[in-house]
């Protein structure tokens, strides 16, 4: 199951590069969605593959009947999933405001800057 | 335990809050947000007085024993930048609450602002790796809406580069700090540094730190990966790019400095090796692209780069006193760039442009802006007896020691490199003749406009003030240094209950 998880996260980061090195607007935040999606899954992969019981303990107990799952990398990756829904709200009306002020979705041509 | 390592983290956020509720009340949002950030700077000042003697200040959030909870631990550098950051975000608001225009303060500067200087404060005192990725989003986030805020196209324009290299960077953190937990099992920085010196894990944590560094390296703005800095710092006004400057690259070199004093230590021979190259790049190729700027504000911008490569080059060396060096230098540079952005932008503001070719005549006018701007600029080349002529003695001390010769070079050529940029503004802006008499276009005198200048007086005196009583600043510094090198104490404080 790691390999498969591996090459996902893998193909996520190469096509989320790519689209990053294209020159549309669009294309650039498609890019770093699936980027930031590849490093959840590489979070989740990484933090152990086990399956396992829920890591609660009853009233009493003193150790788990069995080896519990990790919940903490689902927690980190609900946290990072979260973060990166608002930036990438936030980049998509950035982007939006910059196609209206600019009129061009072609990043090359985002040259006011460069002196 | 104590509150108080949290409230850096919780004054801002009430200032903001507060700021919100006051939205239509611009008068009041002023009032609040200075308010807050003097707490702010009270808070952190009452902090650094408690871990004066070198303790640990370590709050458990929730009351969660580390390595389990969330650990905030704020030792001599944390509470050093801390008060830092406070004083520059009191300074700013004061520039800002004359300088801003209405339109940006309606939409938000002060509480955007507030949520940024919970960030960072939130970067420089948590003990927790995946906290610290939290924090930068939160002042990520709350930077890129103060950089585009205005919406002018050189802002938009910029903030396209500055967004997606940031976000690009953020991931690489996290995809660091995901393998990093599958690695060690923690993200307790203390605990980290525990585990990941103990066992041989050979190359895995080295490119683990190696993606640090490069996650980092692009929020300080290190070689070669801070080509969104000049493309972006010079767009937004002057109140922006002071507390940009100031702040942002500052907790990158911060949390590098951090990780590689306390996690990543097992393999210097490579890794610190790496930064000091880094550094060297990082200190020319800032230097020379600032050469080649005629814009007051760009100049500046660009200089930030090489300045982060004086910062880096104290970690890259490892050593206390090249450590110490670079506590004294990062100050240093906080006080006196944030000065001469805050002055850059009071000359634009009577005259209307940062253009070095339309700008002159202004010794003449202004002989008190003057000396502001020429202290802050001596000090940014190191002339003595200025702060920034001991911060990089230090350094360079500690670079002879080592027998780092090629560092060394660089970096007393890069300060000659400095000099000549700093005496570029001033030969262009103050001495040469104006070239057709710009009018001003405010009356700049009388108490108000002192009141203006109030947070560059209090810089500029800083300044003289680093540099005169350098002493008691290197011994303070020392003992910070010593604290990160010897991390034992640290990990104690933070492992050991709270």
């Amino acid at each position: 199951m790691e390999i498969v998880l591996a090459i996902v996260v893998g193909t996520l980061y190469g096509c989320g590069l790519y689209l990053m090195m294209r020159r549309n607007l669009v294309q650039l935040i498609i890019g770093l969605a699936l980027i930031s999606h590849g490093a959840n899954l590489l979070i989740f992969t990484a933090g152990g593959l086990r399956q396992g019981g829920a890591p609660i303990l009853a009233e009493g107990d003193a150790a788990f009947a069995q080896i519990p799952a990790d919940p903490l990398p689902q927690a980190l990756i609900l946290t990072a999933i979260v973060i990166s829904f608002a930036v990438t709200a936030f980049a998509l009306v950035l982007f939006l405001r910059t196609y209206q002020t600019v009129g061009t979705d072609d990043v090359d041509q985002l040259k006011e800057t460069d002196t | 335990m104590t509150l108080l390592p949290a409230l850096p983290i919780l004054l801002p956020l009430c200032g903001a809050v507060f700021c919100m509720l006051l939205r239509t009340h611009l008068a009041a949002q002023k009032g609040v947000a200075l308010l807050f950030s003097v707490l702010v700077l009270g808070a952190s000042i009452g902090l650094l007085a408690q871990t004066r003697d070198g303790s640990v200040a370590v709050m458990n959030v929730g009351n969660w024993a580390a390595p389990y909870g969330i650990t905030l631990a704020a030792d001599m550098f944390s509470c050093v930048m801390l008060v830092l950051s406070g004083l520059l975000a009191v300074s700013v608001f004061i520039y800002a609450c004359f300088d801003l225009d209405t339109e940006r303060i309606r939409f938000g500067f002060f509480p955007l602002s507030l949520i940024l200087l919970m960030g960072v404060n939130g970067a420089f005192v948590t003990g927790d790796l995946f906290n610290l990725y939290v924090w930068f989003e939160v002042l990520l986030t709350a930077s890129f809406i103060l950089l585009a805020l205005g919406g002018e196209q050189p802002q938009l324009e910029g903030s396209i580069k500055y967004v997606t290299l940031n976000l690009l960077s953020s991931a690489l953190f996290l995809a660091g700090i995901g393998i990093l937990y599958g690695m060690a099992g923690t993200l307790n920085m203390a605990e980290l540094a525990h585990v990941v010196q103990q066992g041989d894990r050979g190359g895995l944590v080295t490119m683990v730190a190696v993606m640090f560094m490069m996650a980092f390296g692009i929020k300080a703005g290190m070689f070669p990966l801070y080509f969104w800095l000049p493309a972006s710092y010079p767009t937004p006004p002057a109140a922006v790019t002071a507390l940009f400057s100031g702040l942002l690259t500052k907790v990158g070199a911060y949390s590098m400095i951090r990780v590689f004093t306390l996690i990543f230590i097992t393999d210097p021979d490579f890794l610190h090796v790496l930064i000091l190259t880094g550094a060297g790049l990082t200190m020319v190729s800032g230097v020379l692209a600032a050469a080649a700027q005629y814009e007051m504000r760009k100049i500046l911008a660009v200089h930030i780069v090489s300045q982060i490569g004086y910062v880096i080059m104290g970690l890259g060396l490892f050593t206390p006193l090249a450590l110490t060096g670079t506590i004294i230098y990062l100050i240093h540079i906080i006080i006196v760039k944030t000065n001469l952005f805050l002055v850059a932008g009071a000359i634009r503001r009577i005259k209307g442009t940062y253009d070095l070719h339309e700008l002159g005549g202004l010794y003449k006018e202004r002989p008190g802006l003057s000396v502001l701007f020429i202290i802050s600029a001596m000090s940014l080349a190191g002339v003595p007896p200025l702060s920034g002529f001991f911060a990089k003695f230090t350094l360079i001390l500690a670079g002879l020691n080592r027998g780092a010769w090629v560092i060394v070079a660089v970096a007393l050529g890069v300060s000659l490199l400095t000099l000549y940029s700093m005496v570029k503004i001033w030969t262009y802006v103050f001495w040469k003749p104006a070239p057709e008499p710009l009018p001003d276009r405010i009356t700049a005198s009388g108490g108000k406009w002192l009141a203006f200048l109030s947070p560059m007086i209090a810089f500029t005196l800083l300044a003289v003030g680093l540099g005169i009583f350098a002493g008691p600043v290197f011994d303070y510094a020392q003992t910070a240094a010593d604290q990160l090198m010897n991390s034992d104490a640290y990990i104690q404080a933070v492992l050991g209950g709270g």
